[in-house]
């Protein structure tokens, strides 16, 4: 392997296991953040010991995003050189703004929010909760108005040997990275979600703190509910302007090899890229493809034999990632609506089949957004700039196989070992349930 | 592109940016590394860890920000920096990783082998960034042998690990790694109780002298070893800088002899801001120069965004960074206090 493979899975490792922390801070963020609300305007306790029972979990979930985010900000440079030097211009711009405008709030109110339960109001204290929650979300819409720009560039010139910008509002309106941050924020609430609901799950099967979990559960039901109704609704928008400006990556999403109007969808179906054709097609809904992509029945798609050899992605993975994370959609919607029902109903507990399937579904909204972000960037290849800059020409060219080699192995040994320290400290504070002794708390808030 | 002053802003913004980042993550890793020395038992050392706990993060948002504004601003010496120094960012990285990790994991599981683990760990994460932020910032000053052909965009680099540690870059590393340890432990006096506070004062006394020796040391090596005061000698209005930089050191040391720790605390920070900016004075318009050719040197001019992105960007800092330092201070006012053994004790947030 070259540095340039080497680089492609360095960063490949780093994003996807950063990204194994980031979505529950997303959504988990906000809904502690209406736990600690509930509880500042009713002075209801159990909201009290909610809040300190999911903020434990939140807060070892929360340290490892934090610190492996740092290395996204320092790879582009070191690995991907030549990359930031062509696009500094403009891709720097919504990185430092994150930093500026949403990372300060976060990282200074969580601070506030882990120490300062005797120090400020509870007013106060509630307002850091949220303006970390806010901060979080904000964060997320600048890094993915970032990608949005390498999926779909905008507002930008090329001239002198890069890309200038022209257009800031361009790209902070560029409706691909709006409806991909869209998609992405409600895919990150369904695993805070999913998580809460498995959590409580657990608990609820040992009839453990059963009041304690089935309100957690019935707000994650209703959480999970909307969030995953979200994440197909704005999703569908999404594919359609996939379909529009980035017809390959559309055409490998759902292995269309002939351009063809009113293009239907077999319901199984494999690829086969030698042959550039399907190896299995059964099951076909005529028009489907075509509708999905531009919700017009009749209308014509694009196939991956119209673009040269050397501008497709690569199909297989682009295919079968989209195709399980769209079931995988389809089952959280399924999955949180009857979790809402039951969830209304006296008896929760006794639901034990269906509470033991949601204990095994925590890991299941993770992998959705895996494989969401596989079909994202592993479909704008060959290109690291959609149309305008190839991955082979953003690679650092200072840095040789032997450096990127050590760095790869050194990131996969140091996640390796944190990710299951961590994983493992969550499952413990889970199992442990929430603390009794709150009187430390209420008493000193009293004074506030 | 035409030379701009939106260039020479964003300048001083990027050398105000890492002043900032040293001042605040300074005494961080200095109570980090220095945590074995001055903590007795595992109650003292909880109250150093608590003692920054509050605000760590929010501190090394600067070093987030002082890269953003880097690839935002000067995308060209982003790219050539983080590039060229690789194997050096990517220790440093390691370590802010595990740094960051310690505090949280420390306190949540019981057992004397898991806390010692996690206390060397502390250890060695809080000093490798002190030594290598100097090391780097030394190789700055001094220049890195890389060849670059901005016409063509065509970069070249022949060092490595080996060749940032040399004499002069190594020296920079000690004193960094000197003034964060007398400024961690002068927080930790003023912001501990007791025995552990003395014993910290006491430690920023003893270890102002051989601070003194290696300042002097950096001061004179510079000349001979890097181009930084030229600037100085064409512009003589700059040396308000170094000038400000050596009073508040003497000033450490006056203050922290009588005991008025908090004033001794101040002139830390204002002694490590204005090293940096020192440093970064005596650059301009160099953000990297090379040492094998002036016109390979990464200059603002060579190296910076379009007066697009200059402006936008000024505006959004303009905006954002004024109300940024207001609910910082805001939050450290609240924070104000000194950590005791009783509140770790008795808390359960703590770490």
């Amino acid at each position: 392997m070259d540095a340039l493979m080497l680089s492609r899975l360095q960063f490949a490792v780093t994003c996807m296991f950063h990204f194994i922390f980031v979505p529950l801070t997303l959504g988990i963020s906000i809904m502690i953040a209406w736990m600690e609300t509930r509880y500042v305007t009713t002075g209801d306790e159990t909201w009290l010991r909610m809040t300190k029972f999911w903020g434990k979990l939140f807060l070892i979930n929360f340290a490892l995003g934090v610190v492996t985010g740092i290395t996204m900000e320092f790879q582009f440079g070191m690995n991907w050189a030549e990359y930031s030097r062509y696009v500094g211009d403009i891709f720097g711009a919504p990185l430092a703004i994150e930093a500026t405008v949403a990372f300060f709030l976060e990282s200074v109110f969580i601070g506030l929010w882990i120490f300062g339960w005797d120090k400020v109001s509870k007013k106060v204290h509630l307002l850091s909760i949220w303006l970390v929650a806010i901060a979080t979300n904000l964060s997320g819409l600048w890094i993915l108005l970032a990608n949005g720009w390498m999926q779909h560039p905008v507002g930008y010139v090329l001239r002198n040997n890069r890309a200038e910008m022209v257009d800031f509002m361009a790209l902070l309106t560029n409706p691909y990275g709006l409806l991909k941050f869209g998609h992405q924020i409600a895919s990150a609430y369904t695993v805070a979600a999913f998580f809460v609901m498995g959590v409580s799950a657990w608990h609820l099967l040992r009839k453990n703190e059963v009041p304690f979990f089935k309100r957690s559960f019935r707000q994650a039901a209703l959480f999970g509910l909307v969030s995953s109704l979200l994440v197909a609704g704005i999703g569908d928008s999404h594919a359609v302007d996939v379909a529009k400006v980035q017809p390959a990556k559309f055409a490998a999403m759902e292995s269309v090899w002939e351009t063809q109007r009113g293009a239907g969808m077999h319901l199984l179906q494999l690829p086969d890229e030698k042959n550039e054709r399907n190896s299995v097609e059964l099951l076909l809904v005529p028009n489907l493809v075509s509708l999905l992509a531009f919700h017009d029945p009749q209308a014509e798609v694009k196939g991956l034999k119209d673009f040269p050899r050397d501008e497709r992605p690569p199909v297989l993975p682009v295919f079968l990632s989209f195709r399980a994370m769209v079931g995988l959609g389809t089952y959280f919607i399924l999955a949180s609506a009857l979790a809402v029902f039951l969830s209304f109903k006296q008896n929760l507990e006794d639901y034990r089949l269906f509470l033991t399937v949601l204990l095994f579904s925590i890991p299941l909204p993770y992998i959705a957004n895996q494989l969401g972000w596989i079909v994202a960037e592993v479909g704008r290849q060959p290109w690291i700039v959609y149309g305008v800059l190839k991955t082979a020409a953003g690679v650092s060219k200072n840095v040789s196989t032997a450096q990127v080699a050590v760095s790869l192995a050194g990131f996969t040994l140091l996640y390796g070992a944190l990710g299951v320290i961590d994983i493992y400290l969550l499952g413990k504070y889970a199992r442990k349930g929430p603390d009794n002794d709150l009187s430390g708390i209420i008493n000193v808030q009293g004074r506030g | 592109m035409e030379p701009n002053a939106f260039q020479v802003i964003w300048f001083i913004v990027w050398g105000v940016l890492w002043g900032v980042y040293f001042m605040l993550d300074g005494f961080v890793l200095g109570t980090g590394f220095m945590s074995g020395f001055l903590a007795k038992d595992d109650t003292e050392r909880r109250v150093l860890i608590n003692s920054v706990g509050p605000v760590w993060d929010g501190n090394e948002v600067w070093l987030v920000t002082a890269g953003g504004v880097t690839f935002a601003a000067f995308p060209t010496t982003y790219a050539l920096m983080f590039s060229n120094l690789y194997t050096a960012l990517l220790l440093l990285l390691f370590a802010l990783i595990v740094r960051g990790v310690s505090f949280e994991f420390r306190g949540k599981m019981d057992g004397a082998g898991w806390k010692s683990g996690w206390d060397r760990a502390i250890t060695v994460s809080s000093f490798l960034p002190a030594l290598l932020f100097g090391v780097a910032f030394g190789n700055i000053f001094k220049g890195i042998p890389m060849r670059n052909d901005f016409a063509n965009a065509d970069f070249a680099y022949d060092g490595s690990l080996l060749t940032l540690l040399n004499p002069y870059g190594l020296l920079t590393g000690v004193l960094f790694v000197m003034l964060f340890a007398v400024h961690g432990s002068l927080y930790a006096a003023i912001k501990t109780t007791g025995d552990l506070a003395d014993r910290a004062a006491a430690m920023a006394n003893k270890l102002w002298l051989p601070l003194l020796v290696v300042a002097v040391a950096f001061l004179g090596y510079s000349y001979p070893a890097t181009r930084l005061y030229d600037n100085y000698l064409s512009t003589p209005l700059l040396i308000v800088l170094p000038l400000i930089a050596v009073a508040s050191l003497l000033l450490i040391k006056i203050f922290a002899a009588k005991g008025r720790l908090h004033m001794a605390f101040l002139f830390s920070c204002l002694t490590i801001t204005f090293v940096c900016f020192t440093g970064v004075a005596g650059l301009f318009p160099n953000l990297i120069p090379s040492s094998l050719d002036p016109l390979s040197s990464l200059t603002i001019y060579n190296s910076s965004s379009s007066l697009y992105t200059l402006k936008l960007m000024a505006g959004v800092a303009m905006v954002f960074v004024p109300i940024v330092i207001g609910y910082k201070i805001w939050v450290y006012r609240i924070f104000r206090g000194r950590v005791s053994s009783e509140d770790v004790l008795e808390s359960h947030e703590a770490y």
